[in-house]
């Protein structure tokens, strides 16, 4: 076994340009699947029959196949269909996006009614309205238990962006695929994009103890 | 003030409330007693629409409550509720638990709404505690809050459901007292309580439930001292 890592040097500014890409495309997909998310969330919890079919249809079906084929239908079939040249960008945003609200429904679903009963009747007894009783009292309360699953959630998001590449959409890890085929050595740019995807994690993993503390500052 | 007229409350085939006839009037404090599963929280709760009446008439002021969206709203805002649990906000201070709704519900403005909190903590005893989270609160403080807290709405009327049932003996009275002094100020005051001594000595009437029908209704005195039915005498021989 001989590494020989003065081989990437040259690329490695390619490559960092890739922590940027991912972390663009990572961070749009969270926001989008944590809005995306609550709203099913509240649409899972309400007494209205549609409402709550379709929240419960969107889950099943964005649970129930493999990511990467709906990165693969988004991608290829959008423009077979419609005719629109869809980019990687908003491809790999979107499957992820819509992918992810799904897993973040079910999360903020069980926070929501793992919330004493006596919050809402205490809200609804002082007149509080339905949207600011969710806003104010209610979700607060649901994420600050739900916070480790939720950072769970956005970890697996940010690996599992790295299957975007086979887009092409050129993120870290097709970045370090890219370098690996120009030099004909693959360990050691695999082994660069690995050590950068820990450090991504691991800044996301602290940033959520910092967020899970002061939130318990309550307690 | 508060007008019943043949309430009935389902909970699918079981009959909870039975016919329930009765009128709350102004400056009344009103002791609602009876063995557990009686029905009174359901009384209670029918009476701001926590739960929906299955049939028969609630008045407020003449009007007929129903259950629409903004006459919900419209009552609550006029009806406090102080509930056996507590139920503050845990993630809001003591200041911001009484000063959420008046600033929320009634638009009130923020120092306003402070300031008019200030007084009721202080007037429930916990200045010293304004900006503390309710878990660092006894029983007795929480419950206190609760009180500030229903009572910054201004509300015509307040409801009690067992305020002292989940507390600690020694915190009882801390509780009982800001209560009396409650009562002294003229406020309409609604209570299903087990404490005796407090329907005894504050309240002008006791209602007394036995299996969701209101068999008994009277002055304290009498009632204690002379109940006029079996089931009431019964009730009274075991809590007495
Ligand atoms: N949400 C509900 N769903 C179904 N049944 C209910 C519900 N709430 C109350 N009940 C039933 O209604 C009856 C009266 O309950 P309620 O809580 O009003 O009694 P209570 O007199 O307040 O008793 P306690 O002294 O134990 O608090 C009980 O049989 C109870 O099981
Ligand atoms: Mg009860």
């Amino acid at each position: 076994m001989n590494l020989d890592f003065s081989q990437i040097v040259p690329y490695i500014p390619f490559m960092l340009e890739g922590i940027w890409v991912t972390l663009k495309f990572v961070s749009v997909c969270i926001i989008a699947g944590f809005i995306l998310g609550t709203l099913l969330a509240l649409c899972k919890i309400t007494n209205n029959p549609f409402f709550k079919w379709f929240a419960n249809a969107y889950t099943s079906i964005f649970r129930g196949t493999p990511l990467i084929l709906q990165l693969m239908i988004i991608y290829f079939a959008v423009p077979q269909l419609t005719g629109y040249d869809i980019s990687p960008f908003l491809s790999a945003v979107l499957a992820f996006g819509l992918n992810s609200a799904a897993y973040v429904s079910e999360i903020i679903r069980a926070g929501i009614l793992a919330v004493d009963k006596g919050q809402t009747e205490a809200a609804q007894a002082l007149g509080v309205p339905y949207k600011l009783m969710m806003r104010n009292i209610i979700l607060p309360q649901a994420l600050k238990n739900i916070l480790p699953a939720l950072m769970n959630e956005f970890i697996t998001l940010t690996k599992e962006s790295a299957i975007v590449s086979v887009i092409g959409y050129l993120d870290l890890m097709r970045r370090a695929q890219i370098v690996g085929a120009d030099t004909f050595h693959n360990f050691e740019p695999l082994l660069f994009a690995g050590v950068i995807y820990w450090v991504m994690v691991y800044v996301l993993t602290s940033a959520g103890k910092v967020v899970e503390r002061r939130m318990r500052l309550s307690d | 003030m508060i007008k019943v007229k043949n309430l009935i409350k389902n909970f699918d085939k079981n009959i909870v409330l039975k016919n329930i006839q009765t009128t709350f009037r102004q400056g009344e404090v009103v002791a609602i007693i009876g063995p557990s599963g009686s029905g009174k929280s359901t009384l209670l709760r029918c009476l701001n629409l926590l739960e929906q009446p299955t049939s028969g008439t609630i008045l407020v002021n003449d009007e007929e409550i129903t259950a629409s969206e903004s006459d919900k709203m419209e009552i609550r805002k006029n009806i406090g509720m102080v509930f056996q649990h507590f139920h503050l906000f845990p993630h809001m201070t003591v200041l911001e638990n009484v000063t959420y709704a008046p600033q929320k519900v009634k638009k009130v403005k923020k120092a306003e709404a402070e300031s008019i909190a200030k007084q009721l903590i202080e007037k429930v005893g916990l200045s010293d505690k304004m900006d503390a989270y309710p878990n660092r609160l006894s029983g007795g403080q929480k419950q206190r809050v609760a009180i500030a807290r229903a009572l910054a709405m201004d509300p015509a009327v307040m409801l009690f459901d067992e305020p002292t049932s989940a507390l600690d003996p020694e915190m009882v009275k801390e509780v009982l007292d800001v209560m009396k002094d409650l009562a002294q100020t003229g406020m309409t005051m609604i209570v299903v309580t087990h404490e005796m001594n407090f329907a005894k000595e504050v309240a002008d009437r006791i209602l007394f439930l036995d299996e969701g029908k209101l068999i008994e209704e009277g002055e304290p005195a009498l009632f204690f001292n002379n109940p006029g039915t079996e089931r009431a005498k019964q009730f009274l021989d075991k809590i007495l």
